[in-house]
Parts: C-alpha cells; structure tokens; sequence
C-alpha cells in the first residue's frame, strides 16, 4: 500500500507528541522509525492503525484520505509491544479469529490458519494458550493473527523489545525475510539503532516529535541532515574546539562550530605507522577498552578525548603510550548549517615538508 | 415473596449498567478526566451513605408529596410504599459493588486485547464478547453473588421506603424484624433460618468465583 502522510499533529493537553510530520512510503517498502523512547513513534504508528486521532493533518492511503475510517476499515495488521495475544484463546483460534469475524467460510479459514501457522513455524502448537508459549513464539503467533486477513499495511510496535538478546536477532533476520516474502508494506518502531538498520529498507528517525531524516540506512549513516541524527547513528565523540585538530582549522572561523567524530574517520598508529604523516598529531594513549572484537582507545589529542577502534590484529597500545593520530573527516554543525568537513591536508597535495 | 422479585430485578439492573458503567469509566476517552473523576466518587456514595438514609432519600425524592412522586401516582405508577420504590432502594445500595468488582479487572487486562481485536476488524460489540466478556467473566459472576447476598439482607433503605405494610410490601428481613417485634420469635427464628442457608450457600459460590476468578 502507498501511503502519504501531511503534516500530523498529535497533541495530549499541553504535550506535543508528534509535530509537523510529513512522509511518504512505497508500496512493498520495510521501514523503520527509529528514535529516541517518547519520541512520538508509536503516536504515529497509532495515527496510521486508526487507534489515535490526529489532532491535525492528513493520513492518505492509495491517495484517498483514511482519517475518518475507524481501525477496522483500514485493512492494517498491528503487532503490539506485548502481543496482546487473546489470552483465553488457543493459538489456532487467536491466528483465526480476524478471519471469523469476516464470516468466511470454516475450511477456508482453517487452511488459511494452518499455513500461516507453518509459515511462521508454530506447526503443532495450534492447540497451546498464549500463556504456555515462549516470548518468542508468541510474538510470531502475534505476527500470524495479524497477517491472518491480509492487511495490506503491516505496523509493528518495538516487536523484538520484549525479548531476550539472543533470539532477538534471529526473529529480526526472519522477520525481514517473511516479509519480503509476502511483500507487504511495513512500517516497525524501534529505539535500538542496530535493528533499524539491519532490517530496514528505509529508515525514518523522530526525535521530541519531529520526523529528523528520512532515507536508507546508508544515506543516514553518510549523510546525517542534523546533528540529532548524526549524534543518535552510530558512536561518536563531540569535539567543541574543532580548531585543536589538525587539518580542520579552518573550521574555527565559523563561529560556535561543533564537530562531531565517529570513530571511524580517526586513525591512530604508532609512529611512523600512518601514510601521511604530514597530517597527523600527537596523542597519548588514556585508556584501552576490549570490546570482544577489537579495542577501543580512547586517545587525548591537545585536551580533548577522542574514542575510536583499532584492530586486534595490530600491535596492541598500552595506557600513556605516544601515537599519531589521524582525524579523516568530520560532521560540523553550529545553529544554521550542517556539513560533512574532510582533512584539509590530506586533500591538499602533499605539502613542504619533506 | 417480594424478596426474590426484587433479588431478581436488582441484579439483573445492576449487573448490565455496573459492567456498562464500569466500561466507560476504564476505557471511554470522550469523557473528560475529571468528569471521570466525579463519576467514580458517585459510585462510591452509596458505600458512603447509611442504607436508611438512602432510603429517606428516595422517600423524600419520589414519596407521594413530591413533584416526580405525585406525577407518577397520577399516572397509576406508585414508588414509595411499593415494588418499584423497594427495588430503587436495594438498587442504590447495591450498586457499587458490580461496579467495583469489574473495574479493577478492567484496569488490568488493558486496553491492547481490544485495539488488537479492532484491527483485525472486529466491531465493538463483537469484541465485546469474544474477547472483553471471557477476561472479566469470572468478575461479573463474583459481584453478582454479592449483589443478591446484599440485596437479599438489605433491611434499613427498603425498611423506609416500603413502610412495612403486613404481607403487601415486607421482605424476608423486614419480615424478621416485625416477627421479632411481636415476639414471634419461633416464625422469625424459621425465615432467618432459610436467609442463613442462603448466605452460606452464596458464601461457598463467592469462594468458587473468587478461584476461578484467580485463574486466568
């Protein structure tokens, strides 16, 4: 389903939950709102189900407006945070129970059942209660009643929220793979950053209820638009005098510059390690971290701490060690712009130095 | 005898507005807060008030010197020192109870079962059924025991509103109480008897609803 969205508003009282909210989305699309928790996420999501009223603004699916439809004339599936699965049903009847209440006829409905039930593979637990099922299981059990009509937008709220790490990450790779199978638009709501972008085709980033950047996972990465999204994408350190690293003094011009450093534009190496030497600085060694897969160093470069990560396979540094420290580029923001800032001097050909 | 007509009606009443009231005060959104606020306390008045007062309420309200009360008897329809003023009066005593009884059930079970069932297209009365009904069930069936163990031994509102005519407008309590007051203590002893095993019998379903009740 193609869906259009013009300026939403949702107010409760004084508190504006969702402002100003504009997006469109292509059919078949997976996406992802992703944000901060109290964010307005699932007020939009509630505004799309038909579960909330806008307080203003437009809610346009196929072009036609849906404001007024009541949820279940809207042809939407919804998977709630905590499934609210009927408690007092089996697993069979809770899949069936959208298709009853369409009258449709009994074998259609059971077939309709039983091969959502292998689809989802919760084959032989037709005859269990909500309660005698695992989280994980009851979340697909969730997943099937809501596909059991044929939505043709499915709303996830925080689906993997409520269970545990592990299994989470399978149930997010089945997740996407079902539903690229059946190809139906999706919208999911998250605050774990990780899942947007490992699921999601695009993804929507919403922040004290604004809808920051919309794009794909990569776009948003490379690309922020402001310094909420750059800041909430990825690991990054804050540098407030951006004129103390080297190759970015230029950027000191511009008065109240904030940069911001992700720990992959940063190389650091013992001396003599890095190519261009001519654009390193000085730093010293504050403090190691073993993150499993690598170290993370946090390294004082002129009184300012910036974090990044170093190989296991490279030599390992110790705490006070002297290194070179290469910044490749930075996110630069103050009240009015936002850019993206390389190296001066590695741009430059290489200068007198030699 | 009256009582069990009044036993009846009472609970029928009380249980189909106590769980509708009790609906609207959980989940309506179109009533204001603190219109909900004012509602809620209104329950508990009668809890509040003193049976007999209640009753002096509706005495003083629908009796035969007022407006409503004069109105109605004109129209053939008498209230106080009748059935229906009897019945209005064990109504406003009892009807807390359904009230506070499906409330909390409500409360907890929340609101998700019943959005979930909206988006899957069902209509609010269907939801009703198939999916608030079951989880509050053995709630209803809880306050409708205490509505009729209540409404059985209310004495003090139905004793001021139905005056106490001999054999036209006593019930089982009253009539115990008129016994006693003749000294008939052997016909008072003999219908306290037969109140007795009914609260005990009321007394063992209270348990088995309150199990039950438990369970889910």
């Amino acid at each position: 389903m193609h869906i259009e969205v013009r300026g939403l508003n949702k107010s409760f009282g004084d508190f504006h939950a969702v402002s100003d909210v504009s997006f469109e989305i292509e059919k078949g699309k997976l996406i992802g709102l992703l944000g901060p928790s109290g964010g307005g996420k699932t007020s939009v999501l509630r505004m799309l189900a038909g579960l909330e009223t806008p307080t203003s603004g437009d809610i346009l699916f196929h072009g036609k407006r849906v404001n007024d439809l009541p949820p279940q004339e809207r042809g939407i599936g919804f998977v709630f945070q905590n499934y609210a699965l009927f408690k007092h049903m089996t697993v069979y009847d809770n899949v069936a129970f959208g298709l009853k209440v369409k009258k449709q006829p009994k074998d259609r409905i059971r077939e309709r059942v039983m091969s959502l039930l292998e689809l989802t593979g919760l084959k032989g637990f037709e005859h269990r209660y909500p309660h005698q099922l695992s989280g994980g299981q009851r979340q697909r059990v969730a997943f099937a009643r809501a596909l059991a009509p044929e939505p043709q937008l499915l709303l996830l709220d925080e689906p993997f929220a409520a269970i545990d790490a592990k299994i989470r990450t399978e149930l997010r790779t089945w997740l996407k793979e079902l539903i690229d199978r059946v190809g139906i638009t999706s919208i999911f709501v998250t605050h774990d950053q990780d899942e947007a972008i490992e699921v999601a085709d695009e993804i929507m980033i919403m922040n004290k209820g604004r809808l920051e950047q919309k794009g794909t996972p990569w776009d948003i990465y490379k690309n922020p638009e402001t310094p909420f999204v750059a800041s909430f994408i990825g690991e990054s350190t804050i540098v407030h005098d951006i004129g103390r690293i080297k190759g970015f003094e230029e950027a000191a011009v511009w008065e109240g510059t904030t940069a911001l450093i992700r720990p992959e534009y940063i190389e650091i190496g013992k001396a003599g390690e890095i190519r261009l030497q001519s654009a390193t600085m000085e730093g010293r060694i504050r403090q190691l971290h073993f993150r499993g897969s690598e170290w993370l160093v946090e390294v004082d470069v002129n009184g300012t701490t910036l974090k990044t990560y170093r190989s296991l396979e490279k030599e390992a540094f110790h705490p006070g060690e002297e290194v070179s420290v290469l910044v490749h580029r930075a996110y630069l923001f103050n009240e009015r712009d936002s850019w993206m800032m390389e190296n001066r001097l590695k741009e430059d050909p290489m200068p007198i130095h030699i | 005898m009256m009582t069990v007509i009044i036993v009846i009606i009472v609970t029928a009443i009380n249980t189909v507005f106590g769980v509708m009231l009790a609906l609207y005060l959980v989940r309506a959104d179109w009533i204001g807060q603190k219109l909900k606020r004012l509602l809620n306390s209104l329950v508990d008045l009668p809890f509040a008030v003193s049976p007999v007062i209640g009753g002096l309420m509706i005495v003083l309200l629908l009796g035969p010197n007022t407006v409503i009360g004069a109105l109605l008897e004109g129209a053939g329809f008498k209230v106080v020192y009748a059935l229906p003023g009897m019945t209005l009066a064990t109504l406003f005593v009892t009807f807390p109870i359904m009230v506070r009884e499906v409330m909390p059930v409500l409360q907890e079970i929340g609101a998700q079962q019943e959005e979930a069932a909206s988006t899957l297209g069902a209509y609010p009365w269907y939801t009703f059924w198939r999916v608030t009904w079951p989880s509050i069930r053995w709630g209803v069936i809880y306050g409708v025991v205490l509505t009729v163990a209540r409404s059985l031994g209310e004495f003090g509102a139905v004793l001021v509103v139905s005056g106490n005519i001999i054999n036209k407008t006593q019930t089982a309590t009253t009539l115990v109480y008129q016994d006693v007051e003749n000294f008939n203590v052997a016909a008072a002893n003999g219908v306290a008897l037969v109140l007795a095993a009914f609260s005990a019998l009321l007394l063992l379903m209270m348990e088995w609803a309150k199990k039950r009740k438990e369970v889910h």
